[in-house]
């Protein structure tokens, strides 16, 4: 028997909606800098509503955990978030060791898990199977995690990820969801100016 | 016989203070030991140890998103693991600064190393990262110097190839 395929037999529309979860989410974040990854979280987080805060991202799959860890080493003094999908943490899979050893306090990892590969066709991903995300985050050493599974989850979540020591990590399991396109600028540099502006590093 | 050779990490250490470059993300590689322990030691650098290369890449970009200045330090063979993350600060117009030590290049004893180490330039300008070859210990410095301000002052990618010439061929004793 293969036991990811009967997983996936199974209807995750019990599972939480992605977009008002992270709309409740970020109005929890107060201040809090985010740097989602490309595709889906980031037209979750526009979708949100548009921050300078906001690292858009169209591309560079597996960055977005290593960019807000730079983010996280360079502004000590704000919280970072990390949003991103399951498939886009697992290629850069090994960046939560780094985080480990690094150990900012003032960083947040929140994995949006939809166990698919959504943007591409809705092709299976390991966390179908016997992938454990939260697992391998503690074992690169990240010990302070958290699986989020409904929404009476969010209140404890939202203190994890803006106000408990990090470097912290958390799954949240979501629903393969069909939910409209919200595109946010795309260019790069502009991207780049407005948020280093906004947190007063343009000068640097 | 060995030649003394001409200190090139204290030089591009110094280069590094200069310009306040004061995080360096790596894979180590053996010829990047001395600069690498210059700067473990120093209390004002942070040196970051990655999985794989290009989570330097990210990591450097978000140094300068936040305002501190990173850069990224491998073996030519690391160069070939960065592809599609050198498009990463290209897009964002951040910049890129890697500093490559050369194999499979100048009288390497592991055929293993020589595919990469005879692509790494095109792979680099491939990715439009600026490349700059040295052949002499006692030019590292200077062209590492050149390379940090053509990225950071005009938000480029540049590299530093230093030629396994200067790093020395590890020969297994079966020279």
């Amino acid at each position: 028997m293969n036991e990811s395929t009967s997983d996936l037999a199974n209807p995750t529309s019990n599972r939480m909606q992605r977009r008002p979860f992270i709309a409740e989410l970020m109005r929890r974040r107060e201040g809090t800098l985010v740097v989602p990854g490309l595709g889906s979280a980031t037209w979750d987080l526009a979708a949100s509503g548009d921050s300078p805060d906001f690292l858009y991202s169209w591309g560079g799959m597996g960055l977005a955990v290593p960019t807000a860890l730079g983010l996280a080493l360079a502004q000590p003094a704000r919280r970072v978030l990390a949003l991103t999908g399951d498939g886009e943490m697992l290629m850069g899979i090994g960046s939560l060791g780094v985080v480990a050893a690094q150990a900012p306090a003032n960083l947040a990892i929140l994995v949006l898990d939809n166990e698919s590969f959504g943007e591409t066709g809705r092709q299976a991903g390991l966390t179908a199977g016997r992938t454990d995300l939260e697992a391998v985050a503690r074992g690169f050493g990240i010990l302070r995690t958290m699986i989020a599974l409904d929404p009476g989850d969010i209140a404890p979540l939202a203190d994890l990820l803006f106000k408990a020591p990090g470097p912290v990590f958390a799954v949240a399991k979501i629903a393969l969801s069909s939910d409209p396109w919200v595109l946010p600028e795309k260019d790069g540099a502009t991207i780049a100016n407005r948020f280093r502006a906004a947190i007063g590093a343009a000068a640097k | 016989m060995t030649i003394p050779q001409h200190d090139w990490s204290a030089d591009v250490f110094a280069a590094m203070a200069k310009r306040k470059i004061t995080t360096v993300c790596t894979v180590p590689d053996g010829g990047l030991t001395r600069l690498l322990n210059l700067v473990k030691a120093d209390l004002g650098c942070r040196l970051v140890t990655l999985t794989t290369e290009p989570e330097g890449i990210g990591i450097a970009t978000g140094c300068w998103l936040g305002g501190v200045r990173a850069m990224v330090a491998m073996q030519s063979s690391g160069v070939g693991n960065c592809i599609n993350a050198a498009g990463y600060p290209l897009t964002l117009r951040a910049p890129l600064l890697c500093l490559v030590t050369m194999r499979g290049q100048w009288g390497e004893f592991n055929p293993w190393q020589n595919p990469m180490g005879g692509a790494t330039r095109a792979v680099l300008e491939a990715m439009q990262v600026r490349c700059f070859q040295v052949e002499r210990a006692d030019e590292v410095g200077e062209t590492f110097a050149a390379a940090a301000d053509l990225a950071f002052q005009g938000r480029q990618s540049a590299a530093v190839l230093v030629s396994q010439r200067v790093i020395g061929a590890k020969g297994f004793g079966q020279e």
